[in-house]
């Protein structure tokens, strides 16, 4: 594997040799766990370690919850309840569940906006950023189809609202719909399937992160400073890194166990804080319930697809260019997948020489703007559309798309950057004067 | 040696054209069934057509009906509703076509072309929001006497015809017809 010199795995017994020179594990299991770290890292990198943490969280809770849940129309609901009520201590695993979801998606969009601010997406992290764009992605189809499997009435709705999003292409939209549904409405096809996808995908999230990590330890971890590790030597390299085990898996532990008392309480007091009352009734095809509001992770991209009606006038405008093709409905659509579009492509809008945000004063400021736009949007994702939500949120998706359209790539044009430090050693010691060199 | 340079190679490379090629359709002819059992079942695409009672559906008041898996409007209107509906010129409506199964597909989305009957008493829509599908509220709900969809607030009149929000198209009409005095026939 190219990437920062380091002291590689050496077999040493005659079983190693032997395993070694048939199956390297060993080494690829050595050479991942001790990669050279940058020492500067601050606590915003420790979420990568909780993502993983709620990956596996996921996958072993989903399992069992299999073991006791029925997916069919007639059934589902009620076995949700036998899940809560009869299986031992099967509320508790799915409460774990439930709000497991919502640790994973705190952690990825913090672990988002950390990349977004220290400019991780940069050259030559691209593909880690992509890669991770594409988890994010499964992540939330994941997220959706599981919201649908205890059949409630937000269940019900909310999959008959995301599913008629893809019913607003124009000319294949419907049969698209219909094929996604597997007939004219959401029905037992439709929960079957998604079952079905639901198992699917965390698996698919898995050999994702795999090549996730696979690319970053290829250009090594990004660092507060933006600095590149110095990789001439390895003596070069050992001043400006530490070995990830054991100095920050412990580190990352110490944050994990930090987040989890506040998960565990909001698991054992307030488990349905996050949750709708509506998903305690069961679906009903004939009645919808008086606001269907996503899951909070989805309410900025919600906001985003509610903000253009046809009132607003690029909706208009771009209605009558294209004769009616795109409407005020399939721009909304377009609007949405498009906002998560732009941050995909951030390592190409962005201009910028200077790699981290802490030398940009003035990406700053705006950058600022943009995580409380973020919150913003998500707020106003669970208020109805009337005034001034509809004004609020046409606002807050414009600053969207012109942070990643406009703001960035000009920033990198007229924006003078302070100058970084010249290492990552230099970086650690202005802060830690007195910390032990590199030991030899 | 390229393959350009290589004039004895032409009928090798005949062969791996038409070998990739016959690679290309099967592994499409085998993928598509893959594709295909996602699409609705036999039991499914049985088209059911119901025969609704309308007798018992009084003046002002709505029945709604599950056929196909959605929601069917049978709305017995007042004059005071009609009367509402033709208020309107259809060139003020966002969406001017009557979108009704049952009649010309250039239709304008006049009272008259949205209704099931002579004197317009009758309205039998889809009550599927064309928004993104939600069910619609009723009983001269929303700011135009009609319908209001609560997902993303779309206002239908009391034809069912969009007037304000995002959805782009009236409440759909679908192929129904009196089989008697109070029996509508859907599909």
């Amino acid at each position: 594997m190219a990437g920062i010199p380091h002291d590689h795995y050496e077999p040493k017994s005659g079983f190693e040799k032997w395993l070694h020179s048939r199956l390297p594990i060993v080494s690829l299991a050595y050479d991942t766990l001790m990669i050279p770290t940058p020492k500067n890292l601050n606590w915003w990198w420790i979420w990568g370690i909780v993502l993983a943490f709620c990956l596996v969280l996921q996958i072993v809770t989903g399992v069992i919850l299999v073991m006791h849940y029925t997916p069919h129309v007639d059934m589902a609901f009620a076995s949700v309840e036998h899940i809560m009520r009869d299986v031992n201590g099967g509320f508790f695993i799915r409460y774990l569940h439930s709000n497991g979801a919502s640790l994973f998606f705190v952690a990825v969009y913090i672990h988002m906006f950390r990349g977004l601010f220290y400019g991780s997406y940069k050259a030559p992290r691209e593909v880690t950023w992509i890669i991770g764009m594409l988890i994010y992605l499964a992540m939330m189809a994941t997220g959706f189809l599981g919201y649908v499997l205890p059949w409630g009435q937000m269940s019900f709705w909310g999959a008959t609202v995301i599913t008629g999003l893809f019913g607003a292409i124009p000319f294949i939209g419907p049969d698209i719909q219909t094929w996604l549904l597997g007939g004219p409405a959401v029905d037992n096809a439709t929960l079957n399937r998604f079952f079905s996808l639901h198992y699917l995908l965390p698996f698919v999230i898995a050999a994702l992160v795999a090549v996730h990590i696979w690319a970053f330890h290829t250009t090594g971890n990004n660092n507060p400073t933006g600095v590149e590790v110095r990789r001439g030597s390895k003596e070069e390299a050992k001043k400006d890194t530490l070995p990830f085990w054991p100095y920050f898996v412990i580190k990352d532990l110490f944050a994990l166990a930090i987040v989890l008392i506040i998960f565990w309480a909001v698991v054992g007091f307030m488990p349905n804080y996050l949750g709708h009352p509506d998903n305690y009734i069961e679906a009903n095809p004939l009645a919808t319930p008086a606001h269907i509001v996503p899951e909070w992770y989805f309410l900025p991209f919600y906001a985003i697809l509610r903000a253009f009606t046809a009132d607003v006038w690029v909706v208009a405008a771009v209605s009558w260019i294209t004769g009616g093709i795109i409407d005020a409905k399939f721009f909304g659509v377009l609007a949405m997948f498009g906002a998560i579009a732009v941050m995909a492509l951030t390592p190409w809008l962005d201009t910028s020489s200077v790699r981290s945000g802490k030398y940009r004063p003035a990406f700053k400021w705006w950058f600022r703007l943009l995580v409380i736009d973020f919150v913003v949007l998500m707020w106003v994702g669970a208020q109805s559309t009337d005034e001034p939500y509809a004004t609020i949120s046409l606002i807050a998706a414009t600053y969207w798309f012109a942070y990643f359209l406009v703001i960035l790539p000009l920033l990198g044009v007229f924006e003078k950057p302070l100058t970084p430090p010249a290492t990552i050693e230099e970086d650690f010691k202005h802060h830690y004067p007195d910390a032990p060199t590199a030991a030899e | 040696m390229s393959h350009a340079d290589d004039h004895q190679g032409t009928r090798r490379d005949f062969l791996y054209y038409a070998t990739a090629g016959a690679g290309v359709v099967a592994t499409g002819a085998a993928v598509w069934p893959l594709v295909n059992q996602m699409n609705p079942s036999a039991d499914v695409r049985a088209l059911a057509s119901i025969r609704v009672d309308i007798s018992g559906v009084a003046e002002g008041s709505q029945l709604t009906v599950q056929w196909l898996g959605k929601p069917v409007f049978i709305r017995h209107r007042t004059q005071e509703e009609i009367d509402s509906a033709n208020a309107t010129d259809v060139s003020e409506l966002p969406d001017q076509n009557a979108r009704n199964a049952n009649i010309a597909a250039d239709a304008d989305a006049s009272d008259a072309n949205r209704t099931l009957d002579e004197d317009e008493k009758w309205l039998v829509m889809m009550g599927v929001c064309t928004h993104l599908g939600c069910v619609p509220i009723g009983n001269q709900s929303g700011d135009y006497d009609g319908w209001y969809c609560p997902c993303h607030g779309s206002h239908y009149d009391a034809a069912g015809r969009i007037r304000r929000g995002p959805a782009p198209e009236n409440l759909p009409v679908p192929v129904a017809q009196f089989l008697d005095e109070s029996t509508i026939q859907l599909g």
